[in-house]
C-alpha cells in the first residue's frame, strides 16, 4: 500500500506544479497595450462571442460584406459561462460582450486589452450617461453595446391596473392572492437583488445580516411561486401560466409586442428600485484579429447600426445618434415615465462583490430549501 | 447464437408484456408527436396552435447558422461514434476476457466519465485544451469537441458491450480455433456477431450523447464551431418558438436517415460475407 | 495485485491442460488483453485523466476575490465546506430523487427488454432503433416538449378537462421532474438490460418450467440472476445522471428546490467558486466510483 501512496502523492505534486506554472503565465498579459490600428483596418476574419439572439445574423453578414472578411458568431448564456472560456486563453474570439460587473472582473484579471479609441471615431455617438461607468472609470477597455432594466411584468387583464408598483407584489402579503402565478428569475444576483431592493438595501450589499433578511423574504414567498425561471418567464406570462413575473425589459417588450393585445401587459421597475444593466464590447487579451475587432466595434457604434441593433432585440441603445431612428413602439416603451417608477436614482447596476459572491449563491439555494 | 431465443410467455403475462411495450412506445413518442405538430404551427408560442405553416422550416432553411450547426453536429457525431465504438468495444473485450496489468485501474478509469458531472468535465476539458492549444498551437473547434465527445462515449459503449459479454465465456471462440480458424477469423465470425447487439446499442447511445451534449461542447468549442444543440440552447434562452421544433424535427430526420442507412449497409455487407 | 473480478474458465482448463501449457497460455492472454485495452487506456489517460487531475488540483486551491482561482497556498477549505447543512440537505434530496427515478426506469424497462428479446432478430433491431429515435432530438428540446404537454393549456390538461377532471397542471412539480428524468434516462436502462437478457439461452427457462418451477420461481431463480449484469449496468447508467441532473429540474421543476447537479453548476458558473465546485465533484466521483465498483463486483458474483 505504501509505495502506491507515495506514487500518487508524487503525481499530485507534479500536477500541482504544472498547473501553477501554467496559471502564472496568464499574469503577463495584464500590461498589454492598445493595438495600433487604423480606422476601418482589418487583419483577418471576425470571431464574435455574444449572447444568443443579440444581433441579427443579417447585420453581421452586412459587416462581413462591407469589409470583405468572414464574420462568425458563437453564443453564450451567461457572463460566468463566457469568462472561463476567454480567461483560459486561446479562445480565438475577437470581440466579447460582457455585462457591467463582468467588465470590471475582466479588466482586473487582465483578460481584455485596452481599446485604441483613435480607431473608434464613432465613440462620440455614445451618450454621456454611458461614459466612464463605475466598472471602467477610465473608459479604456469597453464600449457600450445595449442596456436594459430588470423589473416586474404584470398581466393587467388579470391583476387590473390598480396595484402598487412595488416589490410587495411578489414579496408582500398580496403575493398570496396570486399564489402559483408568480415567477422570479433564477439568478442569485438578480433574485436576491430584488429582495434586497424590496427591503430598502443596495442590491450590491455585502452585509450578511441584510443578505439573510433577503433570503428569508424569498423563502417566505417560495410557496406563492410558480417557478424560478429566467429563460421563459416572458412566455409564461403571455401564455397565462403566470400573471406577475420578474423579467428583463427587452425580453418583456419583445414578448408583449408579439401579442394581439400588448396593452394587457405592463413592465415597470418597482418604486424601491431594481437593476439597470449595460452590456459592453471588449476585446480579449489574446484576440487573434484586434484590428478587425476595432473596426467591428466602430461600425456598431454608428448611428444606423446601433438603431438596427435595438430595433431587432428591443433593448435600449447607448447611442445618441440612434435614438431618432428607433421604432416608435420601442421608443414609447423606453421613454415612458411609468417604466421607471422610482426614478433614475432608484436603479443600480450589479457590481462584483468579490468574496461575497458565494454568499449570494448560497443564499438563493437556502431560500429555495 | 449461443442458445435459443427466449420464447414469449403465454397467458396473461404475454398480454401484460405487450401492454407494457405499447405503453413504452406511446410514452416515448408523445413528446415527439407534440414536437412535430407544433413545428407546423403558425403561432410563436409553442403549445398554442395557430394554423398550419411551413414558415419555421423556411426560417431554418434560410439561416446559414442553423444549416452550418446541423452539419457540424453530424460530422462530430459520426466521427465520435465510430471511434468510441471501436475503443469502447476493445476495452470491453479486454476487461471481460483477459487479465492484464493495471486492469483494476483501467476499470475504474472507464467508469469516471460516466460519473463525472457535465459541468466539471466541461471545465476540466476547457483548462486542458486551452493549455494544449498554447503548447501545440492548434485552434479549438472540431478536434477539441470530437475528442471530448469520444472521451465520455467510450465508457458508455464499454458498459453496454460488457453487459452483453458478461458471463459469456470464450469456449465458442476456442472451439472455432480448434477447428483451425485464425484468431481474427474466430473473432470476426464467432464473437463479433454475438456481441453485435451490444455494439449497436453502445453506438446508438454514443450518437445520442454526442447529439445531446451542450455543456461540454460549449466550453471546448472555438469560433465558428457551434453545434446544433448549442445553437438550440441559445434559441431557447431567447424564447421557445416553433423554430426550435422545426430544427429538432430536421435533426430527428437526419439522424434517423443516418442510422437506417448504416443498418442497410450492414445488412448488405453481412449478406456478402455470410 | 490481487484481482478477483474476472472469473474465466481457467479452473476448467487446468483440469485438462498441463501446468506448463497453462502458464504459457496465461501469459499470452495477459499480453493480448493489454494490447486490446491499450488504445482506450492511452486515450482516456491523455484526454480524461490528465484534465481530471487538473480539476483535482484545483480543489485544493483558493477562490480569489475576482472569482478566479489562485493556484498557491494549497488548503483543504473546500473540503471542510462540504460538511455544511446546505450540502447535506441537497445531497439527501438528490439521492431520493435519483433512487425513485432508477426504480421506475427498472420496473418499466425490464418487461420491455424481455419482450424485445422474445421477438425475431429483425423486429428486435427495429424495436431498438425505434427506442432510440426520439433521443436524436435534443435533450433540452425533449424537456421543452414535456413542458408544453404538462402546462395549464397543454394537451394533458385539455384531456383531463374534457373528461371532466378539471384543469390539471403538473408543470413545475416534483412529479414533472421525475417524469422528465424517467423519460430522459429510460434508454440507458433498456439498452444494457436488453443486451444481457437477449443472450440468455431460452432453453434454461424452459428447463426450469419443465422441472415444475412456477413462472415467478423461474423468473427469480433463473432469469433474474442471469440478467443481473444488465440490471446493474442499467441502474448505474440511470442513477448517476439522475443524481447530477440539472436541466430537467430547472425546466420541468421550475428550479424550486436545489439539487446536487444544479448546486455544482452554481459553484462553477454563478458563484465562480471553482475550488469548491472541484471539491464537490471530486468527492461525489470518489463515492460514486466506490459504489459502482462494489456494485459491479456484487452483480458479477451472482452470475
Amino acid at each position: 500500500m505504501k509505495p502506491i501512496h507515495s506514487r500518487w502523492l508524487a503525481i499530485f505534486a507534479i500536477c500541482a506544479l504544472l498547473v501553477s506554472a501554467c496559471g502564472s503565465d496568464d499574469g503577463d498579459s495584464e500590461s498589454a497595450e492598445a493595438a495600433t490600428c487604423e480606422v476601418g483596418q482589418t487583419d483577418g476574419d471576425l470571431a464574435l462571442f455574444n449572447w444568443a439572439e443579440y444581433i441579427d445574423e443579417e447585420q453581421l453578414a452586412e459587416f462581413a460584406t462591407e469589409f470583405g472578411v468572414e464574420a462568425s458568431m458563437t453564443t453564450y448564456e451567461s457572463n460566468e459561462a463566457m469568462l472561463p472560456i476567454v480567461s483560459a486563453g486561446n479562445s480565438g474570439f475577437d470581440v466579447v460582450v460582457p455585462s457591467d460587473y463582468m467588465v470590471g472582473i475582466m479588466i482586473e484579471g487582465g483578460f481584455a486589452q485596452p481599446l485604441n479609441f483613435d480607431a473608434l471615431p464613432n465613440f462620440i455617438n455614445i451618450s454621456d450617461e454611458f461614459r466612464n461607468p463605475s466598472y471602467d472609470p477610465e473608459q479604456a477597455y469597453s464600449a457600450p453595446y445595449q442596456w436594459g432594466y430588470t423589473g416586474l411584468a404584470v398581466n393587467t387583464a388579470v391583476v387590473g391596473t390598480d396595484f402598487p408598483r412595488s416589490w410587495d407584489l411578489v414579496f408582500g402579503e398580496q403575493a398570496a392572492d396570486y399564489k402559483g402565478k408568480i415567477t422570479l428569475l433564477n439568478d442569485p444576483r438578480e433574485t436576491i437583488g430584488a429582495a434586497l431592493k424590496a427591503l430598502g438595501y443596495s442590491l450590491n450589499s455585502t452585509d450578511q445580516g441584510e443578505l439573510d433578511q433577503a433570503r428569508d423574504l424569498i423563502a417566505g414567498t417560495v410557496d406563492n411561486l410558480l417557478a424560478f425561471n429566467t429563460d421563459s418567464a416572458d412566455e409564461l406570462l403571455t401564455s397565462g401560466e403566470s400573471v406577475i413575473a420578474q423579467v428583463y425589459s427587452g425580453d418583456a417588450f419583445t414578448q408583449f409586442l408579439e401579442q394581439d393585445n400588448p396593452g394587457d401587459y405592463v413592465f415597470f421597475v418597482p418604486e424601491e428600485g431594481g437593476t439597470r444593466w449595460a452590456d459592453n464590447m471588449m476585446i480579449p487579451f489574446d484576440a487573434p484579429h484586434p484590428c478587425t475587432a476595432h473596426t467591428f466595434i466602430n461600425w456598431l457604434l454608428d448611428g444606423d447600426q446601433g438603431a438596427a441593433l435595438s430595433n431587432w432585440n428591443y433593448y435600449g441603445t447607448p447611442n445618441k445618434a440612434s435614438l431618432d431612428l428607433l421604432d416608435d413602439e420601442l421608443n414609447e416603451f423606453l421613454t415612458s415615465p411609468d417604466v421607471l417608477v422610482g426614478g433614475l436614482d432608484s436603479v443600480e447596476s450589479i457590481a462584483d462583490t468579490g468574496d461575497f459572491e458565494t454568499n449570494y449563491s448560497d443564499a438563493l439555494a437556502q431560500a429555495k430549501g | 447464437m449461443a442458445g435459443e431465443n427466449i420464447t414469449e410467455p403465454r397467458g396473461a403475462t404475454k398480454w401484460l408484456l405487450r401492454a407494457n411495450a405499447s405503453f413504452v412506445y406511446i410514452f416515448f413518442y408523445i413528446p415527439i408527436l407534440v414536437l412535430i405538430v407544433f413545428s407546423f404551427s403558425d403561432n410563436r408560442n409553442v403549445g398554442v396552435w395557430g394554423g398550419f405553416t411551413l414558415d419555421w422550416y423556411r426560417d431554418f432553411a434560410e439561416s446559414d447558422n442553423t444549416r452550418e450547426a446541423l452539419w457540424n453536429s453530424v460530422q462530430i457525431g459520426l466521427v465520435a461514434t465510430v471511434i468510441s465504438v471501436v475503443l469502447g468495444t476493445a476495452s470491453a473485450l479486454a476487461l471481460e476476457r483477459f487479465k492484464f496489468r493495471g486492469r483494476a485501474v483501467f476499470d475504474a478509469l472507464l467508469y469516471l466519465p460516466i460519473i463525472i458531472p457535465d459541468v466539471t468535465m466541461a471545465v476540466m476539458m476547457l483548462l486542458f485544451f486551452s493549455e494544449a492549444a498554447e503548447l501545440f498551437g492548434f485552434s479549438k473547434g472540431f478536434a477539441t469537441i470530437t475528442l471530448s465527445h469520444i472521451a465520455f462515449s467510450i465508457s458508455f459503449v464499454s458498459v453496454v458491450v460488457r453487459a452483453r459479454l458478461g458471463g459469456m465465456n470464450d469456449r465458442l471462440e476456442e472451439a472455432a480455433m480448434d477447428l483451425y480458424a485464425t484468431r481474427w477469423q474466430a473473432f470476426r465470425y464467432v464473437t463479433l456477431p454475438l456481441i453485435m447487439p451490444g455494439i449497436l446499442g453502445g453506438g446508438l447511445l454514443a450518437l445520442t450523447l454526442s447529439l445531446d451534449d451542450v455543456v461540454i461542447t460549449q466550453f471546448v468549442t472555438g469560433p465558428g464551431w457551434t453545434t446544433l444543440p448549442v445553437y438550440v440552447f441559445g434559441l431557447i434562452r431567447k424564447g421557445v418558438t416553433p423554430l426550435i421544433n422545426a430544427v429538432s424535427v430536421v435533426m430527428l430526420v437526419a439522424s434517423t436517415i443516418l442510422v437506417v442507412l448504416s443498418l442497410i449497409a450492414q445488412r448488405i455487407r453481412g449478406g456478402d460475407t455470410v | 495485485m490481487t484481482d478477483t473480478t474476472t472469473r474465466d474458465d481457467s479452473a476448467d482448463a487446468a483440469a485438462v491442460a498441463t501446468p506448463e501449457l497453462e502458464a504459457v497460455n496465461e501469459r499470452q492472454k495477459r499480453r493480448r488483453g493489454l494490447w486490446l485495452a491499450l488504445p482506450a487506456w492511452v486515450y482516456l489517460a491523455v484526454f480524461f485523466a490528465i484534465p481530471l487531475a487538473i480539476v483535482f488540483v484545483y480543489s485544493f486551491a483558493t477562490r480569489n476575490r475576482f472569482g478566479g482561482t489562485d493556484l498557491s497556498g494549497w488548503n483543504l477549505d473546500s473540503y471542510r465546506a462540504l460538511g455544511g447543512d446546505l450540502v447535506r440537505a441537497v445531497l439527501v434530496r438528490s439521492v431520493v430523487l435519483a433512487v425513485i427515478t432508477t426504480v421506475i426506469c427498472l420496473v418499466i424497462s425490464y418487461p420491455f427488454a424481455y419482450f424485445m428479446a422474445t421477438r425475431s432478430t429483425r423486429t428486435r433491431n427495429l424495436m431498438l432503433v425505434m427506442v432510440m429515435i426520439p433521443f436524436w432530438t435534443n435533450f433540452l428540446v425533449r424537456n421543452y416538449a414535456w413542458y408544453v404537454i404538462l402546462g395549464t393549456d397543454g394537451p394533458l390538461s385539455t384531456i383531463t378537462e374534457t373528461v371532466g377532471l378539471g384543469e390539471t397542471r403538473f408543470l413545475f412539480t416534483q412529479t414533472a421532474v421525475v417524469l422528465g428524468l424517467v423519460y430522459g434516462f429510460l434508454p440507458f436502462m433498456i439498452l444494457p438490460l436488453y443486451a444481457s437478457i437477449e443472450r440468455i439461452d431460452g432453453r434454461l427457462l424452459e428447463a426450469s418450467r419443465d422441472l415444475y418451477a412456477t413462472g415467478a420461481q423461474s423468473f427469480r431463480r433463473v432469469l433474474l440472476p442471469l440478467s443481473m449484469p444488465g440490471i446493474v449496468a442499467g441502474s448505474i447508467l440511470v442513477f448517476i445522471p439522475s443524481l447530477g441532473a440539472y436541466v430537467t429540474p430547472v425546466i420541468l421543476g421550475g428550479a424550486k428546490t436545489t439539487l446536487l447537479g444544479g448546486y455544482i453548476v452554481t459553484q462553477f458558473l454563478e458563484a465562480r467558486n471553482w475550488p469548491f465546485g472541484a471539491a464537490l465533484s471530486s468527492v461525489l466521483m470518489i463515492i460514486m466510483l466506490g459504489a459502482t465498483v462494489v456494485y459491479f463486483r456484487k452483480g458479477g458474483q451472482t452470475l
